[in-house]
């Protein structure tokens, strides 16, 4: 007698598992198939595409209402199964009981929605089926905005689709780059690139508080307390497995339905399939998988043997013009190697990782044709010691004998673009060569090939080196660290001429070598682009040295020195006791007068920082940036106040300088005085700028320093008023701030420019000086606050001094 | 292994580090870009240096005092630099972090 079957779930898998029962044995078994949605199989990946325009419903469609028919399938579609009773073998749907003999559960998943205030208001919407994908056709319709929850796969095409129908989409992504679980950060970077290009506004570390609306979703509210308008929210931020059915039945369930490699469930005669399972601990959410499972299931309701087995994975998205691939693992780690490739001009970036003459994992960006071949490499495990030095390069360039990691570059054709900016081919680079250019400045100002940008530079020096072979000496310009063989001015001018604003564009654009930079690089790129992009750039605490993250100094046994702030110098006795009580407080144990004119309280635990800051913040008293790369103190004089030499009042100016400069990042530290006449009681001579009073006004004098070096201050320049000095000073300060390297003080950045260059933009060039006090008016906009003050009372930035746990305390047991 | 829940990984910001007291001493998680986690000890072993005040980096961590670099998943000094850190079993799983339990002397509660 035939036996019977039932299938709750008409998707992806469950579709496979038939065609394969059918193909094999039709007469095997009488079929009953549930499907929750009102209808039967169709290719949900392609929902994309139907979603976007490219496709309609019906192009879609795997198996029609005929082909159940012909193939005497009973179809239960639009009925819920609410049951399953193992005992008995009867499955229940809303419209009645069905027996079985052989069960298969493929129900798939759920959305996974979170619970946030409003998330049950109309207008949220979820993408799992046809009808989300509808209801979403029609909601665009209407036009408006439309927020994306999720910048994974289905939030990026439910976005691009979206964008597609005319709708004005935000994405929102809890970290920090898109599909951080398929993408490095490069390939992220070049991804949010791509769809910003095509008008979709992504934000990332964005995390979403409530859904505010009255009968249905009006905007989106961020727990950073931005709202953000929105007439359709789609949330695309997981799926969990559907397993309620299982779970009711006393069916083993862990994160899935717990399956063998047979398909079957902890009862002999119940099978699951698809993403509603979990086996060996692998969930799965990907249909090629899938469709192993299916023939595995298939064989094992006809009672042959046959086993599943977890094989490497690969991802694409599938948003016309995106082209990326990502397979494999692509951690870094001690024994893993890391090929990059990164060609700006083009956006295509290229990673493999490889670990013991394997590839294991491969990040790819914008040119994707050779995906297949590498995870072909992956999959297998193939040995690739012997084409390591061209791997990256792909099929093409294999199987030659030679392992010369020039050779790719010799052997390209010479029509191949070199400099992508100024579209120089190899050709035309060789016979510049030949016509007797020898070393890169001589390419540029032949060709111009890596004259823009300049990311061809290595390039265009393989070409010289395969070309004049020994002939040809590198150049030996510093770079800013090893992940990169640019130097601090290049990386200066690049971030400025191609506009680069967040870390991740600089790593990528200029051809960065490592994944995230290291310890040299992170906080001088970091540094630079909050001096040129203040409104855009938002600076990354992790990228700085502990003393400026922590906004404290560090001492040799890992406590703190926290520094208030002394206007000029000047200070009260409500201050003074503040902070004497705030070190009986915290028990500091040595209170200090430093050289820059303030009290110094060494030996803070780090836990009490925020604490101590909240007790000085209220007495008035803000964080001296004692710690920092910016400027620390404005030392003065007495002057005319008190001092019967006195020519000006150098105190009150020396106040209005700390109170116009505070807060200020720049290169390296950067210390003022002001003395009120030329005896110099506040030693204005050797500091980065100092003020010197005189009869008529003030004396500028820039470029003195007294720590490893000691030197004396040069005269920049006289003014007659106040008013003046500032704007001097501030001119000066954003001059240094723009063009210096990082880790430079003035003076040394002085030796290199020359004072005379400095004179001719700030004495000179009147207008020049005025925009240079009004970009640092605007820098200062954004970054003159007390950091103290945002630390302690940010619970979440609070939290981050303290310990994440204590193990130490036993619980009583 | 005695798997301990210790909190969740969007408690370390991406690319720095937190500390737990254990019974070993403090034991550093440092959260790298890929959002993987690792635990070691809190001290270089050059002078004492706090590993987590550090910048992070690859899987790297570059000790504030003197500018030691330290592979997070060997715990090896890197380049001309001698010496290693010890590392921890942890485990990310569901955003949880779940640290061995076993490994940082600390007996199981359960
Ligand atoms: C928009 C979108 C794009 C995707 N793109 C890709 C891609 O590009 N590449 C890729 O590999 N994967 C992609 N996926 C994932 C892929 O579609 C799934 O992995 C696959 O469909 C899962 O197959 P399944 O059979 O396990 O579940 P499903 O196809 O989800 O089918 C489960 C079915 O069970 C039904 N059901 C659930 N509970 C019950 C019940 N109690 N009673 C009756 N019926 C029930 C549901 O209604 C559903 O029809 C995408 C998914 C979506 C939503
Ligand atoms: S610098 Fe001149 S004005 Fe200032 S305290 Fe000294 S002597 Fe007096
Ligand atoms: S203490 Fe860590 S490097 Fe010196």
């Amino acid at each position: 007698m035939t036996q019977k079957l039932v299938i709750i779930g008409a998707g992806m898998a469950s579709g496979r598992v038939i065609e394969h029962l059918l193909d094999a044995d039709p007469g095997a078994y009488d079929i009953t198939l549930f499907n929750a949605e009102p209808r039967g199989n169709y290719n949900r990946i392609m929902l994309s595409p139907v979603l976007s325009g490219e496709k309609t419903y019906e192009e879609i469609v795997t198996h029609g209402d005929d082909w159940y028919a012909e193939r005497g399938i009973t179809c239960r579609f639009g009925e819920h199964v609410v049951k399953i009773d193992p005992e008995m073998k009867v499955v229940e749907g809303e419209n009645g009981h069905v027996p079985y003999d052989k069960l298969v559960i493929a129900t798939g998943s759920a959305p996974f929605i979170i619970p946030v205030p409003g998330h049950d208001l109309p207008g949220v919407i979820s993408y799992r089926d046809l009808d989300d994908t509808n209801a979403m056709i029609e909601a665009a319709a209407k036009g408006g905005k439309a927020v994306v929850i999720g910048g994974g796969l289905l939030g990026l095409e439910a976005a691009a689709g979206l964008k597609e129908r005319g709708m004005d989409v935000t994405v929102l992504h809890l970290t920090g780059h898109l599909m951080e679980r398929q993408l490095d950060e490069a390939a992220g970077y070049l991804l949010r690139k791509d769809l910003e290009a095509r008008g979709i506004t992504v934000k990332t570390r964005a995390s979403t508080k409530a859904i505010l609306g009255e009968d249905r979703a009006q905007a989106v509210l961020l727990e950073n307390g931005e709202t953000l308008g929105a007439d359709l929210v789609v949330m695309a931020v997981g799926i969990r497995p559907e397993t309620r059915l299982a779970t009711d039945a006393h069916l083993d369930v862990a994160r899935g339905i717990e399956v063998s490699a047979q398909m079957q469930t902890s009862d002999p005669d119940v099978f699951a399939v698809g993403e509603c399972v979990e086996f060996n601990g692998h969930l799965f959410g990907l249909v090629a998988p899938l469709y192993d499972q299916a023939k595995v299931l298939a064989d094992s309701l006809l009672g042959k043997s046959n086993a599943f087995a977890v094989k490497e994975l690969a991802t694409k998205l599938k948003v016309t013009g995106c082209d990326l691939f990502s397979a494999g693992d692509f951690a870094e780690g001690e024994t893993r190697e890391d090929i990059v490739f990164r060609d700006p001009a083009r956006s295509i970036y290229k990673r493999l990782v490889i670990e013991d003459d394997r590839l294991i994992g491969a990040v790819m960006y914008g040119d994707t044709a050779d995906g297949s071949w590498f995870f072909g490499l992956i999959k297998d495990g193939t040995d690739i010691e012997e084409m390591r030095e061209t791997l990256i390069f792909g099929p093409a360039f294999q199987g030659g004998a030679s392992a010369d990691p020039l050779s790719a570059v010799a052997a390209l054709p010479p029509e191949a673009e070199i400099c992508g900016c100024n579209g120089v081919c190899k050709g035309q680079i060789t016979s510049a060569i030949e016509g007797g250019a020898t070393d890169l400045g001589a390419i540029r100002a032949t060709t111009k090939a890596s004259a823009s940008c300049g990311t061809c530079a290595g390039l265009v020096e393989q070409l010289l080196s395969v070309t004049l072979g020994e002939d040809y000496a590198a150049p030996q310009a510093q770079p800013v660290c090893g992940c990169t063989s640019h130097t601090h001015e290049d990386v200066r001018r690049l971030i400025k001429s191609r506009e680069l604003k967040s870390l991740a564009a600089v790593w990528q654009e200029l051809g960065w070598t490592t994944a995230n930079g290291c310890h040299i690089c992170r906080p001088a790129v970091n540094y630079y682009l909050l001096a040129d992009w203040p409104l855009e750039y938002r600076d990354d605490p992790q990228s700085r040295f502990v003393n400026e993250r922590k906004h404290a100094n560090i001492q040799k046994d890992g406590t703190f020195s926290v520094v208030p702030r002394m206007w000029g110098g000047i200070t009260t006795p409500d201050e003074l006791r503040a902070i004497a009580d705030a070190a009986d407080k915290y028990a500091v144990p040595t209170v200090k007068v430093t050289g820059g004119q303030r009290i110094d309280l060494l030996g803070v635990r780090g836990e009490d920082l925020p604490a101590i800051w909240s007790d000085l913040n209220r007495a008035g008293l803000v964080s001296g940036h004692a710690y920092s790369k910016g400027l620390r103190t404005v030392k003065t004089c007495v002057g005319t106040d008190h001092c019967r030499f006195g020519t000006q009042d150098s105190t009150g100016l020396g106040i209005k300088l700390e109170k116009h400069l505070w807060g200020s990042w720049t290169p390296h530290k950067l210390k003022l005085a002001v003395s009120g006449c030329p005896r110099n009681c506040a030693e204005a001579t050797c500091k980065d700028i100092g003020v010197v009073c005189v009869d008529s006004g003030y004396e500028i004098h820039v470029g003195g320093a007294a720590g490893m070096e000691i030197k004396g201050t040069e005269v920049l320049c006289k003014v007659a008023t106040e008013e003046e000095a500032v704007e001097v000073i501030s001119a000066m300060t954003q001059i240094y701030r723009e063009n210096a390297r990082y880790l430079d003080r003035i003076y040394k950045w002085l030796a290199r420019v020359g004072l005379d260059w400095v004179k001719a933009q700030i004495v000179d060039d009147l207008e020049n000086r005025r925009l240079l006090a009004e970009r640092f008016a605007l820098s200062q906009s954004i970054y003159r606050k007390d950091p103290w003050a945002e630390h302690a009372q940010n619970s979440a930035t609070r939290a981050q001094y303290a310990p994440l746990a204590n193990l130490t305390l036993e619980a009583a047991e | 292994m005695n798997w301990i829940d210790i909190g969740h990984i969007s408690d370390i910001p991406l690319h720095g580090a937190r500390v737990v007291k254990t019974p070993v001493g403090c034991v550093a998680l440092f959260r790298t870009g890929e959002d993987e986690v690792f635990a070691a000890d809190d001290r270089c072993p050059h002078k004492g240096g706090p590993l987590s005040e550090g910048i992070v980096h690859g899987q790297s961590v570059t000790c504030p005092l003197h500018n030691w670099v330290f592979d997070l998943s060997t715990g090896q000094a890197h380049g001309a630099d001698e010496g290693r850190i010890g590392t921890y079993p942890v485990r990310v799983e569901g955003g949880r972090l779940l640290i061995d339990g076993g490994a940082i002397g600390k007996r199981s509660a359960a």
